[in-house]
Formats: structure tokens, C-alpha cells, sequence
């Protein structure tokens, strides 16, 4: 089991340990409803070094992100960010990960720690272009700093403006008076912020840095236990639970990041058109229990007759909604929002409705 | 950790009050923090005689669901219907106002044979 350079924070800070992904990871720090709570009002940091990141360089380097990926990276410009997905050439997905266009040769793919090895095999198997790769995941260390006052409190530490930053971009700049810091305002909480990309040397400047910088605003450590809460009232997609080597993208509703575009041939785009046109047996849906329990993974559901139309991916009690949520695979016939399903929790089935993305609205 | 002198426990981190024929059961301190914050609780065995060691009701934490046993054989004389509302009563006051269920023992024997203060406290390190 790997530290990541944040561990003895970690440990200073009372989390509770868990091995995750291959690393000793802070599942939780005071409690998993009030760090959710400080992301969502306030600001919350994430070590999430355990994450894996992909150089791609090279006059090949959008040749191979445009035949690995399945959205169009063509539209990047420069300091871009933008979510996709390696489809494999089964139906299934090898991982889902950001696309970073730095410039014209030379790109960062970050990925799933989980998927590492995995996708690292996947991507240099279909490099038959010869585009450079390179696997930095040992090298650099990462934090997210979540939450409506995150961005405000990070401005303190660098005199480039990061305050009228879109959605999804990013800037290298001088960081706590670390040059060359990537910082980009992605996140998986949907309560706004940033993640900073450093390298392990810097890691506890910068967090000594970003936790004097966001003291006045209430700042907190968060662990993955409230990560994952918290982009679960999002729908946003969980790797291993919601999508994996078997559902496909059109399948989980990330038909807006497989693109069909002329100038762009990817893996098994022939199969995931046909499925986006002629349709698919199941869907990822979002629901709300309405009896009182809680979804959660790899529960069946049912139909009012008793019939099994699909299983539950992810579930919680959300924090933020006080009611009990979770995403599932059903069969289409039952993914219209407002279409009463039924849960089944302990032997019996417990009434839910069929709702949309985003549980949570800021 | 709070390990109240007063009580019996099992391994699995229940606990239980005698109060002569009667006992009442609840998770305990260490119990209630290794789970984190409860969000529910589940007990639909009101009226039903159940047997030491079997699973008289669940527990859930935001991330976990987790049975809860009954430390010695016994009816299930009341639910404490503070939960339904306030499970979150489990991790303020594991020991009072975060009681579970409350019993009667059919086997008055079986509260011998459960833990000390001090052998629970060996268990979970305090």
C-alpha cells in the first residue's frame, strides 16, 4: 500500500485510514455529514494524488487522444479541460478521465487510480501512431479544493486571476510561490472550486499554504466517504459502480461525450453509433426512495408486478437532501422520470420514482 | 471511548441494561464511531421472541448497513421511536437517548455469560 506525499496530514488531522485504489486513503476526517456540508457552504480540500496522469506529446498526441477517447478533442483550445471516456472494443468502458490540452502537442489525460495499470496497458496497446506517452501518476500530487468559497479563498495564494475562470479550464502559474502549478477548475462535487497539480515535493507547502489561505472561510479536510456522497447527489458517474468494463457510454447517459463526428474514428464507434441510434435495452437513471430505505449497490429492482427490470449502482442517504437516492440500470421502458420502480431492500420492495440528473441543484 | 460501567457487551459491540426482567439494548460508543453517522434504523421485530445472536434489527451509516444481534434471547417488548426521526441519537448518546430496543429476557442465565466493562474495553483496544 502507497502514501500518497499528503499522508502524515492525514493522519495529524484524525482521519480514518482506509487502503483505496492501492494507497492509504482518508475515508473520513469529523464526520462524512460535515465535511459534505463544508464542501457544499463552504470550502473542503480532497487529497486526491491517488489519481493517475497520462502525458500524451508529440505531432501524434491528437491522433491518439482522437481513436482512445470518445468525445472530440478537436474542439479543445488551449487550456481547455474536457470529460471523456476510453470506450474498449466490447461495449464496455476502460475508465472515464479528463482530457487537459496544454497545446497542440501536448496533452494530460487523468485518470482513475483504480484503472492505472490498466489504462496505461489499454493506451500504449492502441498507440500505433507513435504519439509520446508518459506515466507522471508517481510524480504528481494533487488536491481538490471544493466548494462555493474555494476559489476565492485560493486567489490569496497567486497574483494571476482565477476568480472569472470558466468551468472546466485551467492555467499554469506560480502557486504559493511554486512555478509552473496546473490549476484548473474541474471538481466532482458540483459546489464549484478547483484541483491544483503539483509536484510530491511541493505537496506539503501547498497544502500548508491552501489551509492558512482558506482558514478565514471555514476551510476542512474531506475524505472520500463525503466525495462520494457528494457527486452522487450529482449523478456524476462513479467507475466501478455506475460504468466498468461492461456498460457501455450510450447506456449511461455519457452520449453527450461520445461524439459522431466525421473527422473522428475511435474504438467501436460503429457499435456505440448503432446503439445511440437504434436504442438501447437498459439505462443508468437517477431515483429517489420514496418508502423509507436506503439504495445500495447491486440491489434489485423491481416492477409493481415483481419482475427484475434492473439493479442499483450507487445509493446513500444524501446528505444534502435529507432523502435517500441512488443511480441504477433499468430497462428503458422504465427510465421516463416519474416511472414508479421498486427497490428491494432486505427482502421486501420499497416504492421509488425515476427522477433526473442532478439530485442536487446549487 | 466510553465504556459505562453499569453495562454488559458482546463482541459485535452491542450493549445491554438489566433492569430486572427487562433489559435495554444499544450499540455502543466504539460501535456508533466506526460507522460514522447513523441516517437510519430499521427494527420491525416488535413483538417477536428472538434468540441470542440473532439479528433483531439494521443499522445504517451513510456508507454501511450493518445488523444489529441480540445480545441474550428475549422479546422485543418496544422500538425506541426516537430514531425514526433522530437516528443521529446513536452518535450523540449511544448509551441514553440512543437506545434501540428494549426486552425481555428469557433466559436471565445468558446475561452471565456476556462481557465485562473491562473485557469489552480488551476487545476494542481502550
Amino acid at each position: 500500500m502507497k502514501n500518497t506525499a499528503f499522508y502524515d496530514f492525514h493522519v495529524a488531522f484524525g482521519a480514518k485510514i482506509i487502503p483505496f485504489a492501492g494507497y492509504n486513503m482518508p475515508v473520513q476526517y469529523e464526520g462524512i455529514n460535515i465535511e459534505h456540508e463544508t464542501v457544499r457552504n463552504k470550502l473542503g480540500v480532497f487529497d486526491v494524488s491517488h489519481m493517475g496522469e497520462f502525458w500524451v506529446k508529440g505531432p501524434k498526441a491528437l491522433d491518439f487522444i482522437q481513436k482512445v477517447t470518445s468525445n472530440d478533442a478537436s474542439v479543445l483550445v488551449n487550456g481547455k479541460v474536457q470529460y471523456s471516456c476510453f470506450p474498449n472494443d466490447k461495449g464496455g468502458i476502460v475508465d472515464d478521465l479528463l482530457v487537459y490540452k496544454v497545446d497542440d502537442q501536448t496533452y494530460l489525460l487523468v485518470v482513475n487510480a483504480s484503472n492505472i495499470e490498466k489504462d496505461w496497458e489499454w493506451c500504449n496497446k492502441q498507440n500505433t501512431m507513435g504519439a509520446t506517452l508518459y506515466n507522471a501518476s508517481d510524480e504528481i500530487s494533487q488536491l481538490a479544493v471544493q466548494g462555493p468559497l474555494a476559489l476565492k479563498a485560493m486567489q490569496k495564494l497567486t497574483d494571476t486571476p482565477i476568480l472569472d475562470m470558466e468551468y472546466y479550464t485551467f492555467k499554469k502559474l506560480t502557486f504559493a510561490g511554486v512555478k509552473d502549478v496546473i490549476f484548473a477548475t474541474t471538481g466532482y462535487t458540483g459546489s464549484g472550486g478547483c484541483e491544483i497539480y503539483i509536484a510530491n515535493a511541493d505537496a506539503a507547502k501547498i497544502w500548508n499554504a491552501v489551509f492558512e489561505a482558506g482558514k478565514e472561510f471555514g476551510i476542512k479536510p474531506i475524505g472520500l466517504a463525503a466525495r462520494d456522497t457528494l457527486r452522487l447527489e450529482m449523478g456524476f458517474c462513479l467507475y466501478g459502480n455506475d460504468i466498468n468494463d461492461t456498460t457501455s457510454p450510450i447506456e449511461a447517459g455519457l452520449g453527450w461525450i461520445t461524439k459522431f463526428v466525421a473527422n473522428k474514428d475511435f474504438i467501436n464507434k460503429p457499435a456505440l453509433l448503432k446503439q445511440k441510434t437504434e436504442g438501447t435495452t437498459k439505462k443508468l437513471v437517477g431515483f429517489e426512495m420514496l418508502d423509507k430505505g436506503i439504495p445500495r449497490h447491486e440491489y434489485m429492482i423491481e416492477d409493481a408486478s415483481g419482475n427484475i427490470i434492473g439493479e442499483v449502482t450507487s445509493g446513500t442517504m444524501a446528505p444534502s437532501l435529507k432523502i435517500a437516492i441512488g443511480m441504477c440500470y433499468v430497462k428503458t421502458e422504465f427510465a421516463k422520470a416519474g416511472t414508479e420502480i421498486f427497490i428491494k431492500i432486505r427482502d421486501k420492495a420499497l416504492k421509488a420514482k425515476v427522477v433526473k440528473f442532478p439530485f442536487y441543484k446549487a | 471511548m466510553k465504556v459505562p460501567e453499569n453495562l454488559k457487551y458482546t463482541k459485535d459491540h452491542e450493549w445491554l441494561r438489566v433492569e430486572g426482567n427487562e433489559a435495554y439494548v444499544g450499540i455502543t460508543d466504539y460501535a456508533q464511531g466506526e460507522l460514522g453517522d447513523i441516517v437510519y434504523v430499521e427494527v420491525e421485530t416488535v413483538g417477536e421472541t428472538i434468540e441470542k445472536e440473532e439479528s433483531f434489527g439494521t443499522i445504517e451509516a451513510v456508507k454501511t448497513v450493518s445488523d444489529m444481534f441480540m445480545p441474550v434471547s428475549g422479546e422485543i417488548l418496544e422500538f425506541n421511536s426516537k430514531l425514526e426521526a433522530t437516528p443521529e441519537l446513536i452518535n450523540k448518546d449511544p448509551f441514553g437517548d440512543g437506545w434501540v430496543i428494549k426486552i425481555r429476557l428469557t433466559n436471565n442465565a445468558e446475561v452471565n455469560e456476556l462481557l465485562t466493562p473491562a473485557q469489552y474495553k480488551e476487545i476494542i483496544g481502550a
